[in-house]
């Protein structure tokens, strides 16, 4: 079982003090925040993307690339990363990259993104995201699985001879989640391929997800991958803990009656009672987490969302110093005694490796030469497979 | 979607669910959609069918259906509501006019509805007001609401203006008109007749309010979109690492 933190990224005014952090600040508090995550004991650091104001996130994998410069054990992951509006052969290039600087520690969740604006600063128009994401993600798929990929879709510039460097570390490419909130599709294609379903949990009601996931599962069988119960699947929640329970819901109410996303609705109390936010003393928050089994079956992942709304740095620091001493020991230790053997762990690089080679050694990709005008010709590497040459495109 | 089944027994009570939007108590709204019941128990009595009446009182709910309009949390008991009108075999929608319309309650609960709940759905339109200058209301602002949810709503709309309250019979031939219309759809199952004939020509809410099933039979994983999801093949039983 994996334990981990996930950002929004939002740079949001503290509502009890009337300060806004500037970018700058921000961006150095995300970073003390990620260190921390490894510091006490959690798993898995993920960061949002968006590309506008009040958001700092737009470049996960140049922060993500410095975060695992200055750790040796989290695993580094997205929250989500837009598969509509990004070049799928972009996060092909980009992801392999990070996951050669992070030695493997590296997966990434996949969202279609909900800012309309967002898609035709793209060059993409939002009311086709969802066949724009199947699409998008099947070319990604072939672009880590094939050295030399030909491709024609209907959304963006087809490819002839395309290999995406570097290869995957040891050519197992990152694992590769798949977030949504309502639609059969997204399921599929993560069912289809053996990826991982995560379902944020954040703002709907605990039952909400249930046939979402049952479909992931019933296809993730269907398809060959394992048993239902064997689906890889993540789920996230909200936390705001302190020793006593009044003093958490106190403290942080005002961040909940200004928050972007909760203001105006239902209070902090009927929110809490109904959706996955915890706020409340460790023991508390514990009964809450071990709840979730019952919405959302066997999960492998657990990510907290501790930094939205203005809550200031010292603050978040607190929450994960209590999260790593006092709340993922307890549900780590009851919910993998629940599980039994047969639920595997969500996948890491090793597993993966693993799972390819066996004991054998894993390829590790060598260019052929260039030929004298920057390409290799119809072998990018001295072991491609020679049945699938490279057709370039003619000049 | 839950829908009667042709062959359902005889002696089964159809659902017909009461949507009031009035705002006081009692309410001129209500003593309309009460009018408009008995005109329909009637009706459908001369079918040899029996008929079981749900209300929802807008007012009671204007706070749910306010937050869940902002995409804030949705209440169970909205859910359950929006769940009620979903399994009816027929809906009687009833609203006062103000100012020139029916309220922003009325329209703000449709709002929340998924676009397949009154999918088919044979519906009696009415309104209430304080003058006869109103009385097109449920034709020219209610009707085109349910054409485009894709209901069913009857030729003949029902309007009351407080002066028809005082006269002898001012609304019954109008009530009795519509409620035989509806009684007519609703005890011949058009509306389960059509989606069975149509099944998979509207556009569908997964897991939504009109598909509580729970069961995963009416996906349809031969549309485009999922057979994209699966890698674009043709056939979902090709495997992607084979």
């Amino acid at each position: 079982m994996q334990f981990g933190i996930f950002t929004v990224g939002d740079v949001t005014q503290d509502p009890t003090t009337g300060v806004t952090p500037s970018e700058a600040e921000r961006i150095k508090a995300a970073v003390t925040i990620a260190k921390k995550v490894e510091e006490v004991g959690l798993d898995v650091y993920a960061t949002g993307e968006h590309h506008n104001p009040p958001f700092y996130t737009s470049s996960p994998t140049t922060f993500l690339a410095y975060i695992a410069a200055q750790t040796e054990r989290i695993m580094l992951s997205t929250s989500t990363t837009l598969i509509t509006t990004n070049d799928p052969v972009r996060i092909a290039e980009e992801y392999a990259m990070l996951q050669h600087l992070a030695d493997g520690r590296v997966d990434l969740m996949l969202g279609r993104g909900n800012t309309a604006p967002v898609y035709p600063w793209f060059g993409q128009d939002i009311r086709q995201s969802l066949p724009l994401a199947l699409e998008n993600y099947n070319l990604l798929h072939q672009l880590w699985h094939n050295d030399v990929v030909d491709f024609e879709g209907r959304f963006r510039t087809p490819l002839q001879g395309f290999t995406s460097t570097p290869r995957p570390l040891d050519d197992v490419p990152p694992f590769v989640w798949h977030g949504s909130i309502r639609t059969p599709e997204i399921a599929e294609q993560a069912a289809y391929y053996g990826d991982g379903f995560f379902a944020n949990g954040i703002f709907w009601p605990m039952r909400h997800f249930q046939r979402l996931i049952e479909l992931y599962r019933q296809r993730y069988a269907h398809y060959g991958h394992g048993t239902e119960d064997q689906a890889v699947v993540g789920v996230g929640s909200q936390i705001f803990v302190r020793p006593n329970s009044q003093d958490a819901i106190s403290e942080f109410r005002p961040y909940f009656d200004n928050s972007p996303v909760y203001r105006g609705g239902p209070d902090l109390e009927t929110v809490s009672e109904a959706t996955p936010l915890f706020v409340g003393s460790p023991q508390q928050i514990i009964d809450r987490i071990l709840e979730l089994p019952e919405y959302f079956g066997n999960y492998q992942r657990q990510m907290f969302l501790i930094d939205h709304a203005g809550l200031p740095l010292k603050t978040v620091l607190e929450q994960l110093d209590v999260l790593g001493e006092q709340i993922v020991p307890v549900v780590r230790k009851e919910l993998e005694s629940r599980y039994g053997s047969h639920v595997p762990d969500a996948p890491t690089h090793a597993s993966l490796v693993k799972a390819k080679y066996g004991d054998d050694e894993p390829r590790q990709p060598r260019p052929n030469p260039n030929r004298g005008d920057n390409v290799t010709g119809s072998s990018p590497y001295q072991d491609s497979d020679p049945g699938t040459p490279a057709v370039l495109p003619a000049l | 979607m839950t829908v009667n089944d042709n062959n359902e027994a005889a002696d089964t009570p159809l659902r017909v669910v009461v949507i009031s939007a009035g705002v006081s108590d009692p309410s001129t709204t209500r003593m309309l959609a009460d009018r408009i019941v008995t005109g329909v128990r009637e009706a459908i009595a001369t079918d040899e069918r029996s008929v079981a009446f749900r209300y929802i009182e807008l007012r009671d709910l204007a706070v749910d259906i306010a937050q869940a309009g902002i995409g804030a949390l949705r209440s169970s008991r909205l859910d359950e509501a929006i769940g009620t009108v979903a399994e009816a075999d027929g809906v009687i929608v009833v609203s006062p006019v103000f100012k020139a319309s029916f309220t922003g309650l009325f329209k703000s609960f449709l709002d929340v509805l998924d676009d397949d709940v009154l999918l088919n759905m044979p519906v009696i339109l009415a309104a209430t007001a304080g003058t006869p200058r109103h009385a097109l209301v449920p034709d020219q602002t209610m009707r085109p609401i349910f054409a485009y949810l894709r209901a069913l709503p009857v030729p003949t709309a029902v309007f009351a203006a407080t002066e028809d309250w005082g006269k002898t019979d001012a609304l019954k031939p109008r009530v009795d008109r519509a409620a035989g219309e509806f009684a007519a759809l609703v005890t011949a199952n058009i509306r389960s007749s059509v989606l069975q004939r149509q099944s998979g020509s509207y556009q569908r809410t997964f897991d939504g309010a009109a598909d509580r099933s729970g069961s995963m039979a009416e996906l349809d994983f031969n549309s485009d979109l999922m057979r994209l999801a699966a890698g674009g093949a043709a056939s979902l039983q090709s495997h992607p690492r084979e």
